[in-house]
């Protein structure tokens, strides 16, 4: 396949739905399907007149708002998400009165205004097909452009044109760390040729955190373009895409576009007649957290338990089996497409001076719009939280807000304003993470929540290095005293210390940043530690007092 | 050049460990494919036994000890089965934040049964997740494999008590 014969194929698509002028878009990504979207699509096929050629009725991918599931959108053929008419809580029993609704006045008791910030403050790059395209569909993909990216760097550009692009884009990983993707790629491509591995790191497991479950369920073509796009430019032949067994449809979706497109000549051998090669393979996870550490998600890959091991050697060296491989997270691959197709100078007039691009954050807990927001970086939290997600229900304060899982920390209401980075989230003691943002209002004590994650990262630790093994358990203990109110001052430093050892010594970044929630809750809310301290003095000297009597 | 590997033979008549073997099969009966042998046993059977174990080490020819490591070190795969319902509550920072440990109290107080355990009518197992990823329906809830978002304990108790 050419670029011509895609462009071909994308024009024969189109002409055979020539006649659609109205589309009305049902999500079938997770979060609705749990809601009953399945029904709702079902009930509105049926409400679809036979023989109506002009309105079309698809499933699609993630729309942002999950709170307000199952989500229905009636909009000109291929038109965006905000200029559509919008439905929230649709059940099947709406399914006549949308339909109805198609060339006449819109369903006022269900509507779900798009002019409010949540979607019309987007800027959607890694999303622009999310909740457009039909995600199980290759050819809804290939008409919305996918693909040409693909094309265009095997036949157009050489491995070291598309390394230059990805570099002058300043695009960095998504997955947490934040390390230059530029950087990463060219050190794969400069290791001698022979076998090279790519992988895709959907081992999405921050609590929290449902950006990549969206990405691969609403556009799973956009990741294997990305990927192919990543091994032609660092040499490899071979991929691995390792995913969360808790995500079934992500898989099952990952599956099926595999499929179509090795049927339609953009994956398997000479790709585009040229003597670029490349297969992909979907491996399972089990269900640990540490295998999205990159070197116990290889280990895992190889189908050994999920330990990591000492780096250097890192993977680009010395990775899967022993060979350089590029591991790279969902998101960054999902941003390939459009960098090869805009240039990597228009990614980079996007965001900030040392973070370009946009960020896909998922807003959870205690915030009205809970869902997938992408916004450019350098957006304020308190944009974010206050504007885009409409603030905290019930008239609550707001008391901070959690970003980077158990890696990160919790950043009080004085510190909103920031605009979120890499680099100023770092200065405020938490990480970006892969982009979980969960609020919290007054009712929620930070010192339960330091113990939540610790409990989280003591049974997660895979034991083989006694810092953090150890150390989490001990933590975890001083912890739970705290939040019982029988620490003393003495339980606290003692937590404090643990906590630097636990940083300074541990083998991979679960133990290494285990202590983060810790530490940044003392920084911001060490008074609610104080509280606890002093209920356990106050009742020790109470039975001390009683024991005189 | 190495001696090829005799197979070992099913270890019954059950059709299913012919999906197993396909799984196998179809990965060269190497190694690397350990993970993804214990998932489709998993799916098969509902959780792994010792006949199993012995059966997928002979198998891909390793040792059963590394076969036991893998099988314990990931949270996914069981080695008791399963009760007749399974509901898992997802423990997640979202579903925390909004009351994932009153759903377990809930269970708690009503069945007796702790997350991991089943009730010894064997009707139903109590297990958590880290995160399904459904934050925006938190608390939630994989019932039997389908999704129920917005719990509370006693909508949850509810359709706990519905189940057979």
């Amino acid at each position: 396949m050419h670029l011509e014969d895609l462009a071909d194929k994308a024009a024969e698509f189109r002409a055979e739905e020539a006649a659609v002028e109205q589309e009305i878009r049902v999500c079938v990504a997770a979060s609705c399907q749990s809601s009953g979207s399945v029904e709702v699509l079902a009930a509105l096929r049926q409400a679809h007149p036979d023989g109506d050629q002009s309105c079309k009725v698809k499933g699609v991918g993630c729309m942002g708002l999950c709170s307000a599931g199952p989500l229905v959108a009636v909009a000109d053929k291929g038109g965006e998400l905000v200029d559509s008419i919008l439905y929230r809580d649709v059940t099947p029993d709406d399914a006549p009165d949308i339909m109805g609704s198609v060339r006449g006045a819109p369903v006022e008791r269900l509507r779900c205004p798009t002019e409010q910030p949540f979607f019309s403050r987007q800027h959607r790059i890694v999303l622009e097909n999310s909740g457009i395209v039909d995600p199980v569909s290759f050819k809804g993909y290939v008409v919305a452009g996918g693909y040409a990216a693909l094309l265009q760097a095997i036949i157009e550009l050489t491995p070291a044109e598309v390394l230059h692009e990805v570099t002058t884009s300043g695009l960095r990983g998504r997955g947490g760390g934040g390390y230059p993707t530029g950087l990463k790629w060219s050190t794969v491509a400069k290791m001698p040729s022979g076998q090279k591995y790519v992988i895709c790191n959907a081992d999405e497991g921050d609590p929290g955190a449902f950006m990549d479950r969206a990405v691969l369920e609403s556009d799973p073509h956009r990741v294997l373009e990305g990927m192919a796009i990543a091994a032609y430019a660092v040499g490899a032949n071979k991929g691995f895409i390792y995913v969360r067994a808790e995500y079934p449809l992500a898989v099952e979706r990952l599956r099926t576009a595999i499929r179509k497109a090795k049927r339609g000549g953009l994956l398997g051998s000479k790709i585009a007649d040229t003597e670029f090669s490349f297969e992909i393979e979907v491996r399972l996870g089990a269900g640990a957290f540490v295998c999205g550490e990159e070197t116990a998600l290889m280990a895992s890959i190889e189908g050994l338990r999920g330990q990591p091991r000492p780096r250097p050697p890192y993977p680009a060296e010395s990775g899967l089996w022993g060979c350089p491989t590029l591991i790279n997270n969902v998101e960054t691959l999902a941003n390939i497409p459009p960098i090869i197709r805009e240039g990597g100078d228009w990614f980079a007039s996007i965001g900030t001076e040392r973070s370009k691009g946009t960020k896909v954050f998922a807003l959870a807990g205690k915030i009205h719009n809970t869902g997938l927001i992408e916004v450019p970086m350098g957006t304020s939290l308190r944009d974010i939280i206050q504007v885009i997600g409409g603030g905290i229900p019930e008239a609550k304060a707001f008391k901070a807000v959690q970003t980077g899982g158990p890696s990160g920390g919790c950043i009080p209401e004085r510190h909103l304003d920031i605009p979120v980075d890499y680099d100023s989230l770092k200065t405020l003691g938490t990480m970006m993470g892969s982009g979980g943002m969960i609020v919290m209002d007054e009712t929620s004590s930070m010192v339960d929540v330091a113990r939540y994650f610790m409990e989280f990262c003591m049974t997660e630790s895979c034991g083989k290095c006694v810092p953090c093994r150890a150390g989490t358990q001990q933590m975890y203990g001083l912890l739970d005293r705290v939040a019982r109110s029988q620490a003393t001052r003495a339980d606290l430093s003692l937590l404090e210390e643990l906590c630097e050892v636990v940083q300074a010594t541990s083998l991979c970044g679960l133990g290494q940043t285990a202590p983060n929630p810790v530490l940044s809750t003392l920084r911001y809310f060490r008074h609610e530690y104080e509280e606890r301290l002093a209920d356990a003095s106050a009742r020790a000297s109470a039975s001390r007092s009683h024991q005189d009597e | 050049m190495p001696l090829q590997q005799s197979r070992p033979p099913l270890p019954s008549a059950d059709k299913r460990w012919k999906l197993v073997n396909a799984t196998m099969r179809r990965n060269g009966y190497a190694g690397h494919a350990l993970i993804e042998t214990l998932h489709s046993v998993q799916d098969a059977f509902g959780f792994l036994d010792e006949t199993s174990l012995r059966f997928v080490a002979a198998s891909l020819d390793l040792p059963l000890s590394k076969v036991f490591g893998v099988a314990t070190f990931y949270h996914i795969f069981m080695l008791k089965p399963k009760g007749r319902h399974a509901c898992v509550v997802c423990t997640g920072t979202a579903c925390y934040i909004k009351g994932a440990g009153a759903l377990l109290e809930g269970i708690q107080e009503r069945y007796g049964v702790d997350p991991g355990d089943t009730t010894e009518d064997d009707r139903l197992s109590v297990l958590t997740a880290r995160c399904v990823g459904a934050c925006g329906l938190a608390p939630a809830v994989v019932l039997d494999g389908s999704m129920i978002g917005k719990q509370t304990s006693d909508t949850l108790i509810a359709q706990l008590e519905e189940l057979d």
